[in-house]
């Protein structure tokens, strides 16, 4: 990266990334005001769901004693998934020095954040006895799967919030010493208490760029070990459909696929909301859409491993699942995932055009809707297909259709994560200012300046 | 307050009380106490312990059911349970197309490699000493981890509020019956673990018309019909009448046992043709 050796140049080049960089946090127009009154309306109506739920027991779900797991737990494996795009894009892709990758990674952490935070409430949503959510830990036991989980889940969560915030310390120091006009005062104070002191010497900087990489490193078995364990869940029970070898990696990749799009949608919104075009460039999507072919094609190769295996040999339970998921009463769905969420995106995103930022994330939103109703059939088929007959219960027993609170508390998490992403984009900026700056060729000396009216 | 009582004893009269022994035997009023019921506490601690040197099991045989259903009303009722919980539900089962259809009696297998406690997060659900697989409904999280573990579908969850929850409000939990319900929380067949403390066949056992059912010690190598009150050999029963287990290919190890629908007692009156 060329060097800018002139101080005036350098300053006035700062000034328009901190001000480019700046617009999400200063913007408040009546879309900004709209879209919260959205957000805030539909996880309020969410919760008021759940409370009912609590209330009246977990019958007012479609669940039943045969599918006992329905759209929270199918959620709760779509989150999960989709929060482990912060270690793909954070994490692996930084260690294996993808530069291009940089200005991404602010943004996979959000989502890292607000989806496994949602992950770890939608599934306290479904206990029957939330209540005793701490017997977890009084009688937790190490042998079952649910206790790795909530292990895991905890320490990615702390781990994501980590990497978000020790990047943006000198960022948040930037803000107090440079503030871009609009920034309201209690958010400049946020900042100041927030920057923690940052004076910005070599020190310091070597500090955070060694915990930084600490945490990269820790992220990775932290992460894998998040959705193998979530797999898990299934994979340790004896049922056709779960039963299954391969459903650790199976997950993980499925998991990058799900982020990977939900990556590209939020780029795609920052880019034409906050008008950083120059952040999130072309380049920038371009490459994400070769990244997004990369794991659909390895997904699309578990998917022919998980399938074809069992279809070859038709043991007889597994015989009953595959046929309803090929030609049963799951058939569309199961074939618009396969074709439209994983096999018309890869032949599409392979062409250069797709990859063009309008028509790659609205391949994106497709791979993401679809991921969710993959999620929908790992989880429900196979419940509603136990070994033996389900008689002598009421009719809805045996076909699963969720309920309208049930949909309400799904609606809850999705805005809830929404309102979360929003939240952050609100607060802090959706790019690493300095390390952009840093790239930029403006000299860190700049960056620790203070101007008039910076925080006292 | 206290002397009024006494006062009240010395002047009581005598009632006349039959003994466990068959004895009639005459008591003054004031010698009367009101048996003591295991606390809460005392009663989870023996409830996990289970009876000292038994192991149970049970033998169904296929050839005498004839789905009078008996066993399930009698289940429901000692469970307190829902219309559409059962512990035990009589199935109508068809191997493959050229054999006969019959009716399956199912409770919990209670399994000696149980899938469904392995994954219970707080312990609540366990395998006791004497081979029954419990649930403490005062610990369970409601999570269902083990409804979606169990490959006999022998779980059952409250849903909503239990059957007749106003009525047993504040009576101390049971946990070798799971009574009274609770709220949230999984349910399932305990082979009547209260009733076997008792000296008593289960519930559905007993409640057989047809002689179906065989329970007894595997210690002890016997296995009373609870219709017919006939003890015999379990070790014989099971190997003369060729009993097998329930998916034994899953490696559970099921404690029940079911004899095969030959040589039938009553003809089959199902669904299945």
């Amino acid at each position: 990266m060329n060097k800018i050796e002139s101080p005036e140049e350098s300053r006035k080049e700062l000034d328009k990334i901190v001000s480019d960089l700046s617009r999400s946090m200063v913007k408040k127009d009546e879309l900004t005001r709209f879209w919260f009154f959205i957000l805030i309306m539909f996880a309020g109506v969410g919760l008021w769901g759940w409370i009912i739920q609590v209330k009246n027991g977990l019958g007012v779900t479609g669940m039943g004693d045969y599918v006992s797991w329905g759209l929270y737990v199918a959620n709760f494996v779509f989150f999960v998934a989709v929060s482990l795009v912060g270690l793909l894009i954070s994490s692996v892709l930084q260690l294996l020095k993808f530069s291009w990758a940089k200005p991404v990674s602010r943004a996979a952490e959000q989502i890292a954040i607000a989806t496994v935070a949602l992950a770890g409430i939608i599934i306290v949503m479904d206990m029957g006895r939330p209540d005793r959510l701490l017997n977890v830990f009084f009688h937790g036991r190490f042998a079952s799967p649910i206790v790795w989980d909530l292990t895991v889940v905890s320490t990615y969560l702390a781990i994501s919030v980590l990497l978000f915030y020790i990047p943006l310390i000198p960022d948040l120091a930037l803000l107090r010493d440079r503030p871009a006009p609009g920034i309201p005062k209690w958010k400049l104070k946020l900042y100041k208490v927030l920057a923690l002191g940052w004076k910005g010497n070599d020190q310091q900087y070597k500090t955070v760029a060694h915990a930084v990489r600490v945490l990269m490193i820790l992220i990775i078995p932290i992460g894998l070990s998040i959705h193998t364990v979530t797999s898990w869940l299934f994979a340790a029970t004896l049922r056709p459909g779960w039963d299954s070898t391969i459903f650790g990696p199976y997950f993980v990749i499925g998991a990058f696929v799900a982020g990977t799009a939900g990556v590209i949608i939020l780029m795609y919104v920052y880019r034409v909301r906050y008008g950083l075009k120059e952040y999130f460039e072309d380049l920038h999507f371009d490459n994400m859409g070769k990244l997004l072919v990369l794991v659909c094609l390895v997904y699309l190769y578990f998917n022919i491993n998980e399938f074809m295996v069992p279809v070859y040999k038709m043991k007889l339970a597994d015989g009953v699942h595959l046929k309803t998921l090929f030609s049963g009463g799951y058939a569309f769905l199961f074939w618009f995932v396969q074709i439209v969420g994983l096999i018309l995106p890869i032949v599409l995103i392979v062409m250069k055009f797709f990859r063009k930022p309008l028509p790659l994330s609205i391949i994106s939103a497709v791979v993401l809707v679809s991921a969710w109703f993959k999620r929908y059939l790992i989880v429900i088929p196979t419940m509603e297909h136990p070994f033996l007959p389900v008689q002598n219960v009421p009719e809805h027993f045996h076909h699963y259709q969720p309920t309208s609170t049930e949909i309400m508390i799904m609606l809850f998490s999705f805005f809830a994560s929404l309102l979360i992403i929003s939240i952050l984009a609100k607060l802090f900026p959706v790019i690493t200012i300095w390390e952009y700056a840093e790239d930029k060729g403006i000299d860190k000396k700049y960056l620790s300046e203070k101007t008039e009216n910076s925080q006292p | 307050m206290s002397a009024c009582n006494r006062v009240e004893q010395v002047a009581g009269d005598q009632i006349t009380l039959l003994t466990s022994s068959g004895e009639l035997v005459v008591v003054d009023k004031a010698q009367l106490k009101p048996a003591e019921l295991p606390s809460l506490s005392e009663n989870q601690e023996r409830g996990r312990e289970g009876l000292p040197g038994r192991s149970w099991v049970m033998v169904i045989d296929l050839s005498r059911c004839r789905n009078a259903r008996e066993c399930m009303k009698a289940c429901q009722s000692h469970h307190q349970l829902r219309p559409e919980q059962h512990h035990i539900n009589v199935l109508q089962m068809q191997d493959t197309e050229d054999t006969a259809p019959y009716f399956m009696p199912k409770p919990c297998q209670h399994c000696d490699n149980p899938p469904c406690t392995k994954v219970c997060p707080v312990n609540a659900t366990f395998k006791r000493e004497d081979g029954i697989v419990l649930i403490d409904n005062e610990r369970c999280i409601g999570c269902r981890f083990c409804i979606a573990a169990c490959p006999y579908s022998a779980r059952v969850f409250n849903w909503f509020e239990p059957r007749d929850a106003e009525q047993y409000e504040g009576v101390t939990y049971n946990i070798e019956a799971n009574v009274p319900q609770k709220k949230g929380t999984i349910s399932k067949c305990l082979f009547s673990a209260d009733r076997l403390r008792d000296g008593k066949l289960p519930s559905c056992v007993s409640a057989c018309p047809n002689g179906v059912y065989w329970f007894g010690d595997r210690n002890e190598d016997a296995v009373t019909n609870g219709t017919t009150k006939e003890t015999v050999s379990f070790s014989e029963l099971v190997k003369k009448g060729a009993a097998y287990t329930l998916m034994k290919e899953l490696g559970t190890k099921p404690r029940v046992y079911y004899l095969p629908p030959k040589d039938r007692a009553y003809p089959y009156e199902g669904d299945l043709s």
